[in-house]
């Protein structure tokens, strides 16, 4: 946001602004909370896969069916 | 209606196993892990027609591929199974179709039911065989082969097929936004970096056509009713995904059925045909987004959910006349559930991670993206879109989901122990099932629309035919299968009918 807009034209802009910041804290902080649930799920999935991924996903070949 | 799932099969590390001895060495190995001793009953091929096409024509046997030719025995393993299904070895892989039920949850089930059976049948396979052998419930190898997960729903015989071609194909363009199981690759090899939301929609080149195999078309014409001919028709329908999340099992079976009845009772309304189908089904997969607009033949734009919207709101309508029999609370959990669906891929399709494939998939493989930094070429994220579909429990991530309540179920774990043994009890299915249940060293062969029995006392085989879907019900003969002791009483009290 620029100056010339929060002096002149949109006297409230330091209120706006903060609530936006609060917004977009809130919404970092919910990003967050996902992130750190998906990255839960990843510890786990981290266990089970298979090794060596590239040769295996290589060698995981079918013939066509219908 | 039910459903016939297609399994990837693999030995770890070792591509150039043959396919057909894994697939067989799966099939048989189910004997070893059922419970009850069955007699090894065969297929009866003498109705199975494949070349028959629903525009009113054969193709000549000549003509056909020979990957085409499904009514021939060639050795591998076949077996039907007490719960009313048929396990075998179809094109190199292992197959289950599902026994005829008559509402999507039961769809659920007895597909779950299968998946189960043929886990079970992959370790035991394992156990005792040379190599471990890996089940996937997907539908491509990402290098350029495809199998299918297909469904079939019975239909009135007077419906004009055109009418089907022309308002399922826009139906089944679009219902992949909910449907679609989720791919990393992009193209039929995947060799185009990317995620989708289909496994199979690359894989389909024409609109309208008999193949399975081979220039796969978006409406399948095979007229292999598997019922009186005169007055059903089987709607074959080749396109869907193979799913491991139970809710996109149901809503794909409940709201294909919707349509299909709008279709039938003349209710459809508004012609949404596509310029351009193929090319549509495609963009549609391509675009995670879901911010594709479709073009229309008239010269319309709309998008995917704006499409199922359409379709699901004329469903919602026609079932609120209370002039359709299947107005009951299941019909009206699919409408509920279909909007549910819609409203929540409009707003934020990462909240429905806990109900469709390819929004878990998505949101397994965008966490790896984002940790450690992987871009779409990455082999972790294509061990991930692979491993998703595992159906070994310990290994398979959507399974690991479900266990940690993060995908939802329908069935009850009960529900489906009990599905991998018994039969659907609306439908012939019942008949077959509790046929060989009660008398496994009577019934020399089966299928979808006979028993054939092999009893002291007869000089030649007897033939049950099967013909129409619903009777053969546990209303119908529970009583007359009780007091038939042996399969020869059950001759006698079908003949005194």
């Amino acid at each position: 946001m620029s100056v010339q807009d929060s002096s002149q034209s949109r006297p409230s802009a330091r209120d706006t602004e903060s609530v936006e910041v609060e917004a977009s804290t809130a919404q970092q902080a919910h990003r967050d909370d996902i992130d750190a649930d998906v990255d839960a799920i990843l510890d786990e999935i981290d266990e089970v896969l298979e090794a060596n991924a590239e040769d295996f996903v290589k060698s995981f070949v079918q013939k066509g069916g219908q | 209606m039910g459903i016939e799932t297609e399994y990837g099969v693999s030995v770890p590390g070792q591509p150039h196993v043959n396919a057909m001895m894994t697939s067989t060495a799966v099939v048989t190995a189910h004997r070893g892990v059922s419970v009850g001793d069955r007699g090894a009953s065969r297929w009866d091929f003498d109705q199975e027609s494949p070349l028959r096409d629903a525009r009113g024509y054969d193709m000549s046997r000549a003509e056909a591929d020979p990957s085409q030719l499904t009514d021939e025995e060639f050795g591998l393993a076949n077996l039907i199974l007490t719960n009313g299904a048929r396990l075998y070895v179809d094109h190199a892989h292992p197959e289950y179709s599902s026994p005829e039920v008559t509402n999507p949850l039961d769809a659920v089930c007895w597909d779950r039911a299968g998946q189960e059976v043929m886990a079970l049948a992959g370790e035991a396979a394992t156990q005792t065989g040379p190599f471990p052998i890996r089940l996937y419930k997907n539908n491509t190898d990402n290098k350029g082969a495809s199998y299918g997960c297909h469904e079939n729903y019975l239909m009135r015989r007077s419906t004009p097929f055109s009418d089907i071609i022309q308002h399922l194909t826009t139906f089944f363009v679009t219902r992949q936004i909910f449907t679609g199981a989720g791919r990393v690759g992009l193209g039929q090899d995947g060799r185009t970096h990317g995620f989708q939301l289909s496994q199979r929609a690359d894989f389909f080149e024409v609109e309208v056509g008999l193949e399975t195999t081979l220039k796969r078309p978006i409406i399948n014409t095979r007229d292999e009713p598997h019922a009186d001919p005169e007055r059903y028709r089987r709607l074959h329908v080749i396109v869907g995904d193979a799913n491991m999340s139970e809710v996109a099992t149901y809503l794909k079976m409940g709201t294909t059925a919707l349509v299909l009845s709008l279709i039938e009772n003349g209710e459809i309304g508004d012609d949404l045909s596509l310029a351009d189908p193929v090319r549509e089904m495609h963009a549609v997969s391509h675009d995670w987004t879901l911010a594709h607009r479709l073009q229309l033949a008239d010269g319309r734009e709309m998008s995917a959910i704006e499409i199922q919207r359409r379709f699901a709101d004329r469903a919602r309508a026609f079932v609120g006349t209370g002039d359709s029999a299947a107005a009951d609370s299941q019909t009206k959990d699919v409408l509920d559930r279909w909007d549910f669906v819609l409203d929540h891929l409009e707003a934020d399709p990462q909240s429905l991670a806990h109900l469709l494939d390819w929004v878990a998939k998505l949101r397994l493989l965008n966490g790896y993206r984002r940790r450690d930094n992987l871009d779409w070429d990455a082999a972790r994220l294509g061990l991930i879109d692979l491993q998703y579909s595992d159906i070994n429990p310990s290994r398979g991530l959507a399974l690991r989901l479900e266990a940690a309540g993060r995908l939802d179920r329908l069935c009850e774990p009960d529900r489906v122990a009990r599905a991998m043994e018994h039969p659907p009890e609306d439908t012939r299915a019942y008949f077959r099932g509790e046929c060989l249940r009660r008398y496994p060293q009577a019934v020399a062969a089966a299928s979808w629309d006979s028993v054939i029995f092999d009893v002291p006392g007869y000089e030649a085989l007897q033939r049950v035919p099967t013909l129409e879907p619903v009777r053969g019900t546990r209303a119908h003969l529970e009583a007359l299968l009780d007091a038939s002791a042996t399969a020869a009483d059950l001759l006698e009290a079908l003949r005194g009918r």
